[in-house]
């Protein structure tokens, strides 16, 4: 499905909001949001509902002890990833931090694998042996699903190294938070980025609470897309519930990275409805604040508007989509809850090469 | 009063120099901030500048001289208005030329050690005598010039091994150790990185993720300790969180531990910290040949290798094979001296200790086995328990740290493996438990010193 989702991507691409990205001014997302056609509004509809029932049943599952530890949900946040990808070509790299289920559907990586590897599982897409936050697939080019808050900057900027030295074309998408911007190492990956001219898009997912402290809180410059002015990197910022918006914005993005021009920053002004993780009960903002959120500007919700209002679905179509994907999530859930844990020999293994 | 000017040091570690060329005359007039004249060391060339006013009266040491010792009188300054002969003939001539560095000891014990038959010996201990074959040509060289051969070998072999890090392409590295690189390989594969250990460790595990084989340089490991999130959170697990899937071939290399002088924040031996981590291999070579032998298979190896150098050890001179592709095992110490009545373990710059205290005890009627640990993980325990079932005494010798140090954990394995056949307690001969002091007197107590060492085989054969 993620496959369909990026072919679908391509085939559509809007030439709307096409605009010169101001070299050093960041500067807001073009007024004119593109348009998509029917088919990229069902890939992006089917992509991001996918990844919001499967943080769901991720919920539900935690909350049963079926999966342990940190478990960092990414509902809300999800036409930001779903964007993106469909800005992508096959080879393109993708690397994040702990946030990373919806990162790992997107780029098409096997639910169950994904639902095994929560629970701990031997079928699990690191062998259960990685958890949440650790899981890759060379497959899919996804680089992970890093713990330490601003690793993947560094770790994504190498990748974009590497293809540069092999001149192969690609381009690696490294996404990190409002946090994790306020990291040395990422100051530290801009500066080389932009010395030499590494094809990274760094996408900095702002969605306004460093775990419980808001942007204002803990950033001197809220305006993340300003972050690279000192080192000459252009960055705008994006309606990031907007698939739309981040999709043209991603296409801009992708395209100056990969003719040569070096790094390029997009803010994603998101929202996490949930709390930071599992654990979280979020009292440090108001009921208000995410009910608003939620009911103005959920990034699922506007485009199955769409699908209604102008590509005049029905909602028994709709019904079905829901239904694919809710067989899609359970079968995963189910394949996740049964496997086996990984047999003890593993203990030692993977170590070393 | 006529002044005379001495050969400057350039560096902590610099014992003597070449006196490359004057660029004042007999004759001439100087002033404080003139330069008088080049010099050169293995590392770097330097100006030698003048500090008082006068007149060059004489050039004691003249151009192209090689090996001119530190502080070793290289002209004569007279004063304003003073005779130049009165002031030359006070002036004391030097003993010219420094020796050439020590000699270093044989590369390796030729036979094979015969372990006695005791029931719980390893099954097979690792021959080192057998790395080179018989009748092998051997060339001397440094230890600086074996490490650069070996990353530009393998940079010849494999179009996916490059070199980065602080000043290792236009500077020629900081410690001269990447000479030449940029001439022969180019700016794609040898590439200067801002002063930001912590971002091009990231960077250079990234591109290992993809496949490729950087060698990290860091100026010294001290530095590495801004970096070192990347080295174990990233570098080092990956492989493991991965289920197998994505691991890093990469090789971080560079100084390690105490230099001269330098103080409490560049002189820490970081051994015992990197081979605490799963998913790392640690190597410590101690000769030219190890050193060369271990960094190819350190950067054709898969994982993540810790590769610890030695400034001071950087210029000293060993045999290497002149073979066409000489490597040498990770993981496999080598018994640098056959002894039978105890058994040294040290590695890296410790080596220098161990080998002057033998020789020492020699004298006085104690033979020595030397074990050069060469990689501290994974540690040959075979080799040492083998060695230590031979002799039944053991003083492990190291510059780091006494508390969970390298000595603290051979201990630990012997009294696992080999508690039997002890004689004595294993005594540990460490760097003393504080920071590095400056002065010349307290940074000297505060590494070990060959008399340590004496003195603790002494404790365990109880002499």
């Amino acid at each position: 499905m993620a496959v369909a989702a990026r072919k679908a991507g391509r085939a559509g691409s809007s030439a709307a909001g096409k605009s010169t990205p101001n070299k050093t001014l960041a500067r807001k997302a073009a007024p004119n949001t593109p348009q998509f056609d029917k088919a990229q509004d069902l890939a992006a509809y089917h992509e991001m509902l996918l990844i919001r029932r499967f943080e769901e049943k991720s919920g539900q599952m935690y909350g049963m002890g079926l999966i342990g530890g940190f478990c960092h949900l990414y509902i809300g946040q999800e036409a930001v990833v779903v964007g993106m990808q469909m800005a992508t070509k096959e080879g393109d790299q993708l690397i994040t931090g702990y946030r990373d289920h919806g990162h790992m559907l997107a780029s098409g990586m096997d639910a169950k694998g994904v639902m095994a590897e929560l629970t701990g599982r031997r079928g699990g897409l690191s062998k259960g042996k990685g958890g949440s936050m650790h899981m890759f697939s060379k497959e899919k080019h996804f680089y992970g699903g890093h713990g330490i808050v601003g690793a993947q900057v560094s770790l994504g900027t190498g990748i974009a190294f590497a293809n540069r030295y092999r001149n192969n074309g690609n381009v690696c998408l490294t996404y990190f938070g409002d946090g994790a911007a306020n990291q040395g190492q990422v100051y530290e990956s801009f500066n080389m980025a932009e010395l030499w001219k590494l094809p990274v898009v760094y996408v900095i997912e702002n969605n306004r609470y460093a775990m419980g402290t808001a942007v204002n809180r803990a950033s001197a410059q809220t305006d993340f897309s300003k972050r690279g002015v000192s080192f000459n990197i252009p960055g705008e910022q994006v309606d990031g519930m907007d698939v739309r918006a981040v999709y043209a914005a991603g296409q801009r993005a992708m395209e100056h990275a990969r003719s040569g021009k070096g790094p390029y920053i997009l803010e994603m002004q998101t929202y996490r409805y949930r709390g930071h993780s599992m654990s979280d009960p979020a009292k440090y903002r108001t009921k208000d604040e995410v009910t608003r959120m939620r009911e103005e500007h959920d990034p699922i919700e506007q485009v199955r508007r769409r699908l209604l209002e102008s590509w005049k679905l029905s909602e028994d179509e709709l019904k079905v989509i829901d239904g694919k994907v809710r067989e899609i999530v359970n079968e995963a859930a189910e394949f996740a809850t049964h496997d086996p844990e990984p047999d003890p020999s593993e203990l030692y293994t993977d170590i070393l090469l | 009063m006529a002044i005379d000017i001495l050969m400057p040091a350039l560096s902590p570690t610099m014992e003597q120099g070449k006196l490359a060329k004057w660029l004042k005359k007999e004759g001439d007039k100087v002033k404080p901030g003139d330069v008088l004249a080049e010099i050169e060391t293995d590392k770097a060339t330097m100006e030698v500048e003048a500090v008082d006013e006068g007149v060059l009266a004489k050039i004691l040491v003249g151009d192209g001289t090689d090996n001119v010792a530190v502080n070793t009188p290289i002209a004569v300054l007279a004063g304003e208005g003073e005779d130049l002969a009165s002031a030359v003939a006070s002036a004391k001539m030097p003993d010219l030329v420094a020796p050439p560095a020590a000699a270093p000891a044989p590369v390796s014990a030729p036979a094979p050690a015969t372990v006695p038959a005791a029931p719980a010996a390893p099954a097979a201990v690792y021959d080192a005598g057998l790395e080179v074959p018989a009748g092998t040509e051997m060339v001397n060289m440094t230890v600086r010039e074996a490490l650069r051969d070996a990353m530009a070998e393998e940079m010849r072999r494999d179009g996916d091994v490059f070199v980065m890090g602080e000043e290792v392409a236009e500077y020629q590295g900081a410690y001269k150790v990447t000479q030449g690189l940029l001439q022969e390989f180019g700016a794609r594969r040898v590439i200067d990185t801002p002063i930001t250990e912590h971002g091009f460790a990231g960077v250079g595990v990234g591109a290992a993720f993809t496949g490729l084989r950087p060698i990290v340089e860091f100026m010294t490991f001290n530095f590495a300790m801004q970096a070192i999130d990347q080295i174990i959170n990233s570098a080092a697990k990956t492989l493991y969180m991965s289920g197998g899937q994505l691991g890093a071939p990469i090789v971080f290399r560079g100084p390690n531990g105490a230099a001269a002088r330098v103080a409490a924040q560049h002189s820490q031996d970081y051994a015992a910290w990197y081979s605490a981590i799963p998913g790392l291999k640690v190597v410590v070579p101690y000769s030219a040949a190890d050193a060369k032998g271990l960094l190819k298979s350190a950067i054709r190896d898969p994982n993540p290798v810790i590769f610890l150098e030695n400034e001071i050890l950087y210029g000293h001179s060993f045999p290497v094979p002149v073979m066409d592709d000489f490597t040498l095992p990770i993981g496999k110490a080598r018994v640098h001296r056959q002894g039978k009545d105890v058994t040294i373990v040290s590695f890296g710059i410790g080596m220098t200790y161990a080998i002057k205290a033998a020789e020492a005890l020699e004298k006085e009627g104690i033979d020595v086995e030397i074990i050069d640990l060469r990689t501290i993980r994974p540690m040959d325990t075979d080799t040492v328990v083998a060695s230590v079932m031979k002799t039944g005494r053991c003083v492990t010798v190291e510059e780091g740290y006494p508390q969970s140090g390298v000595g603290a954990e051979i201990a630990a394995r012997i009294m696992e493996k080999a508690f039997d056949y002890l004689d004595a307690p294993v005594i540990r001969v460490t760097g003393k438990d504080v920071p590095m002091p400056y002065a010349a007197n307290l940074e000297k107590l505060a590494l070990p010193n060959v008399d340590e060492v004496v003195q603790a085989v002494k404790a365990v054969t109880y002499r």
